[in-house]
Formats: C-alpha cells, structure tokens, sequence
C-alpha cells in the first residue's frame, strides 16, 4: 500500500470515481497483433467528463477510446473497438507502431 | 437458443470491481470473465469453486497469469488475469538493502526488510519502506510468504538467514536469493540438507545473490539483484511449475 503504483491503478480509481458519483467506463485491452504498447488486460479509465487514467496504448488511441466511452457511457452498451494501421479511424488517431489492437469498453454501474 | 435474460445488455457490476480490488488487497489472485456478446462480468479468486463450464479456461488463466480470449459454448470470453503486486522481503537491514528500498518500489514492488539486530533496522536508513527490527521466526508466521513474493536474504548470518530461506521454499515464493560466496553457499546447502531440505528446493535458491554483471558497490548489487528478481517474476510461467509444497 505504500506502493506509488497504486495511486495510479486504474481499477482503484474506477472505484472512487464511482463513489464519488460519477459515471464510469472501462477498457480493456482483449487482444493485439504485432508490435503493440501495452500488454493484453490493460486497462483505461474513463468519467463522464472525458476524464481519464491508465492507458490502452502508448498515447495513440486513448483520445479515440474516450470518445466511444461517451456512447458506452449513454447506452450501457458494450462494445469492441478495433485499432490497426489498416482502418481509417486508427490511421487517423495514428496506432503508428504498426501493431493492432482490440480494446472492449463496458459501463461499470453500482 | 437465447432467453429474455441473455439478451438484456448487462455491464460491469460495482461489486465485481469491488470483489476484484478486494482480493489484490488480500494477495489472492483472481480472474474476470466478460462474456463479450451479453457484457456481463464475473469475478473469481483463487482457491473458490469455478462453474464447472469455466473451470478449466479460469485454472490455466491463473497458472499462466496471462489474459485470453476463449469460445466457450459459442460464447465469445475474455478471462482477465490480476496477480497480486509482487512483494520484496529483504532478510537484513544492511547497507545492499538500503540501496534496494529506493529501487525496489521504483519497479512496482511493496518491500519489507526484516533484521532483528536493532543497530541495523533503524527508520533513519530505511524511510519509506517497511521495516521490521524482530526475528524472521516472529514476523513470518503472521505475515505469511507466497507465490507472489522474493525473499533476498542478505546478512551472511545463518541465525537470521537459514529460517526465511526454508519458508520461503516451502511457501513457493518465485524467487528466493541468498547473499554469500560460493564456498559459504556450499555450508549453507549442507545445513539445508542436514534440515530435511530436498535437492530440489536448494537447487531454486540463487546463489550467489544477483546477476552477473560485475557489481561491486552496495547499490550496483542491490542493481544486480533486482535485475534477477525481476527476471524470475516475467518468466516463472517458462520455467518450472508450482513450489515444491
């Protein structure tokens, strides 16, 4: 508990954030192929407002996975996004290491 | 066949999360099942009884400690994998220990030095990390070791080493290293064996502590033995199986 990683888990922070009444969203990082950042079980957090902790890549595709949250958040849907330099929307959000990823994104609700 | 059930979009319940943070505090590692197509979660830690569908998916999850993706029953699962947080206890408080309390908590372990003799073990060379000034014997049956733990023991002193390093085997910890030369490693693997200790469990011990990469001053061993640590803990899942016990 005197671990500094801690503060910046991000299931820890889904947690509070909860409780502190806000609406929350998970991702997680399902599957990849080739060269990618972050390893399968990743996970980014993500608040009604956009706000966010932890990461699903190295910084190219979390704009991408808030913005999908918004719906997630909405609906209570859930669903899987796909990144890889072969589709638009990830060429253009940039996942330029090469490598693709599968990212689910699910509503967590009390 | 679906039911009215199976079709109603379900999300991550708080209590999963909750379970889930939970058993990390409690060192129990634990797997989440997402079903991808209905969205529902279940959280499920070590030791319980799994649904016999899921149970052997969740068992092999757990043994790899890595996260896959399964079709089981034509439903698409994702099994998340969450290992408690690797710990490092460190048997002495000498001068090697002081320079792994600032590194070791750098790599993402909670680290515990335990050293009865109180010159040793004093807050103003240890701030920061956990710090025990009483014997082995009566720290660890309290604050048991486990799978996810290494134990560095490092006073050279078989009164303060030799009991960690037995309960560190029988507990299975991924890693247990002791300081000393190769010919004080050799009295020590004596000892052991004259204990009852099997070869099997002597041989897990690394020694002597660390990489080979030259180290020389406290903190360049400190260096080298984390180095190892971490190597035991990235790669226990290509090399042998469970602890001996």
């Amino acid at each position: 508990m005197t671990n500094e990683a801690n503060f910046l888990d991000p299931l820890e922070i889904a947690e509070a954030w909860h409780r502190q009444g806000r609406a929350v969203a998970l991702a997680t990082v399902i599957e990849t192929w080739g060269s990618a950042p972050r390893p399968v079980g990743s996970h980014l957090v993500i608040d009604g407002e956009g706000n966010f902790q932890g990461s699903v890549s190295g910084g190219c595709v979390e704009g991408a996975v808030v913005v999908e949250a918004a719906d997630v958040i909405a609906s209570g849907v859930p669903r899987v996004l796909e990144f890889g330099v072969a589709d638009e929307t990830a060429w253009r959000v940039g996942l330029s290491c090469g490598g693709r990823i599968r990212v689910y994104l699910e509503r967590i609700d009390g | 066949m679906s039911t009215l059930s199976e079709l109603t979009v379900k999300t991550m319940e708080l209590s999963t999360l909750q379970k889930l943070i939970a058993a990390r505090t409690a060192r129990r590692a634990t797997v989440v099942v997402s079903d991808l197509s209905s969205g529902r979660a279940q959280a499920f830690i070590e030791g319980e009884r799994f649904p016999a569908e899921w149970d052997a998916a969740i068992s092999e999850t757990l043994r790899s400690g890595r996260p896959a993706l399964a079709t089981l029953n034509e439903r698409s699962l994702f099994l998340n994998v969450y290992l408690p947080p690797p710990r490092l206890v460190v048997i002495g408080a000498v001068h090697i220990s002081q320079a792994l309390a600032r590194l070791a908590p750098v790599a993402g372990f909670d680290m515990t030095i335990i050293d009865p003799r109180t010159a040793f073990a004093t807050i103003e060379r240890f701030q920061g990390v956990e710090l025990l000034a009483d014997w082995p014997e009566d720290v660890l049956p309290t604050r048991p070791l486990d799978r996810y733990t290494a134990l560095a023991a490092v006073t050279h002193d078989p009164k303060i080493d030799d009991y960690p390093i037995r309960a560190a085997l029988d507990a299975g910890c991924f890693y247990v290293g002791a300081l000393g030369s190769r010919k004080t490693h050799a009295t020590r693997m004596e000892r052991l064996r004259s204990a009852g200790v099997s070869e099997e469990a002597i041989g897990r011990i690394s020694a002597p502590i660390g990489l080979d990469i030259g180290a020389a001053s406290p903190a360049e061993i400190a260096v080298a033995v984390l180095a190892e640590i971490i190597g035991a803990l990235r790669r226990r899942d290509r090399g042998k199986q469970e602890g001996a016990a």
